[in-house]
C-alpha cells in the first residue's frame, strides 16, 4: 500500500509530497526513474521540479524514459496517477493527459497564489470537493500556459476531462484571474480515465497545516 | 550508405501565441530596429547515413514526431543535405 513518488534528476518536489502524503496517512516513497516502478504501488505521482533542466521543452526527456512505460501500465489497471507542475507537463508530453503546457502569456515564471474551481468533482482526485468549489493553490512555474487545439479543447469539454479552471475568489472565470493565458483557463485536465490526472497548482504546497494553505488536501485524498 | 545531415526546424502552429518572440522583438524595437513581425523556431543538425535522401529525410521525421517536436503546438519540416 504505498504510492511511489518518481523521481527524476532535476525533481524538487518530490520530498514535499511524500511528506505532505504521509501527514494525510498516505504510505509513499520516493523511487529513482531509473530503478522503474514497484508493481504493487498504489499510486503514481509525477512531482514538480525541473527535470532534464527543462531541456528541449519542460517535461519532454522525463516523458520519454522508461519507467513511463510502467506509469501507462499501472494507470490502464486504474492505479491512481497524479502529475503536478513539472509532473503535469511531463504528464502531457507522455500523452497521459491531453493538451500541453507551454511558455506562460507574460513569459515571466510566476510563484503565487492562485483560485482553482473545481469542474469535474466525480473523480478520485476531487471527491472530497463539490463542483464549483474554490480553492486556494500555489503556482510555481514558467511554462504553465495550456494550450490545445480548438477542436480537441471542445472535446475535452464535451468529455468532462476539465478538473480545474482558474476563477478570481468568487469563482468567476476572468482574463486577470487567468495567471499564464491558459485556453479556457484550464489549470488541470483528466487523462482518458479519471483516474489520470495533472494539474500546474501544487497541492502537496496547500496539505500541512504549518504551511498555511490546506486546500490542496483533498486532491491527494485520491490516494487514501 | 551516405552520410547526410537533416535539418529540422521546429516551429509554434501559426495562432499558437509566442511569448518568447513577442519579448524579444520588443527588445529589438527598443534598440531601434523597426520590423513589422518576428517569429522563433528551433533548428535541430542531424548528421546520420542513409542510402539515400529520402530514408534520412523519413528517419528525421520520426525523430522531430517522438520527441523533437510536441504535435499539439509544433509545426516541423525536414531538409536533407549530403554532409560536407
Amino acid at each position: 500500500m504505498t504510492v511511489s513518488v518518481i523521481r527524476f534528476g532535476g525533481s524538487n518536489c518530490d520530498r514535499d509530497a511524500v511528506r505532505a502524503l504521509d501527514a494525510l496517512g498516505v504510505d509513499a516513497e520516493i523511487v529513482w526513474h531509473e530503478d522503474g516502478l514497484p508493481a504493487d504501488a498504489t499510486g503514481v505521482v509525477l512531482p514538480g521540479g525541473f527535470s532534464y533542466g527543462d531541456y528541449l521543452r519542460a517535461g519532454a526527456m522525463a516523458a520519454n524514459s522508461p519507467i513511463m512505460d510502467d506509469v501507462r501500465d499501472l494507470a490502464a489497471d486504474g492505479v491512481p496517477v497524479l502529475g503536478v507542475c513539472n509532473g503535469a507537463q511531463i504528464g502531457c508530453e507522455s500523452k497521459l493527459t491531453p493538451g500541453a503546457f507551454t511558455t506562460n502569456a507574460s513569459a515571466r515564471f510566476q510563484c503565487e497564489h492562485v483560485n482553482v474551481c473545481v469542474e469535474n468533482a466525480d473523480t478520485p482526485f476531487t471527491a472530497a470537493y463539490d463542483e464549483g468549489d474554490v480553492l486556494t493553490l500555489p503556482i510555481a512555474h514558467g511554462e504553465g500556459r495550456f494550450e490545445i487545439g480548438a477542436e480537441r479543447y471542445d472535446d475535452l469539454v464535451s468529455e468532462d476531462r476539465v478538473l480545474f479552471r482558474y476563477c478570481d475568489e468568487d469563482g468567476e472565470l476572468s482574463d486577470d484571474a487567468n495567471p499564464n493565458g491558459s485556453t479556457g483557463a484550464v489549470a488541470g485536465v483528466l487523462g482518458e480515465r479519471d483516474s489520470v490526472a495533472v494539474l500546474m497548482p501544487h497541492p502537496e504546497r496547500a496539505t500541512l497545516p504549518e504551511l498555511g494553505l490546506t486546500d490542496g488536501q483533498g486532491i491527494l485524498r485520491a490516494f487514501a | 550508405m551516405t552520410a547526410y545531415t537533416a535539418t529540422v526546424t521546429v516551429r509554434l502552429k501559426h495562432g499558437v501565441l509566442d511569448p518568447e518572440a513577442e519579448t524579444t522583438q520588443k527588445a529589438l524595437e527598443r534598440l531601434g530596429f523597426e520590423l513589422g513581425d518576428l517569429r522563433s523556431a528551433d533548428r535541430f543538425e542531424i548528421d546520420l547515413e542513409a542510402a539515400d535522401s529520402d530514408e534520412a529525410a523519413e528517419r528525421a521525421g520520426e525523430m522531430a514526431d517522438r520527441l523533437l517536436a510536441n504535435p499539439t503546438i509544433h509545426d516541423y519540416d525536414v531538409t536533407v543535405e549530403t554532409a560536407e
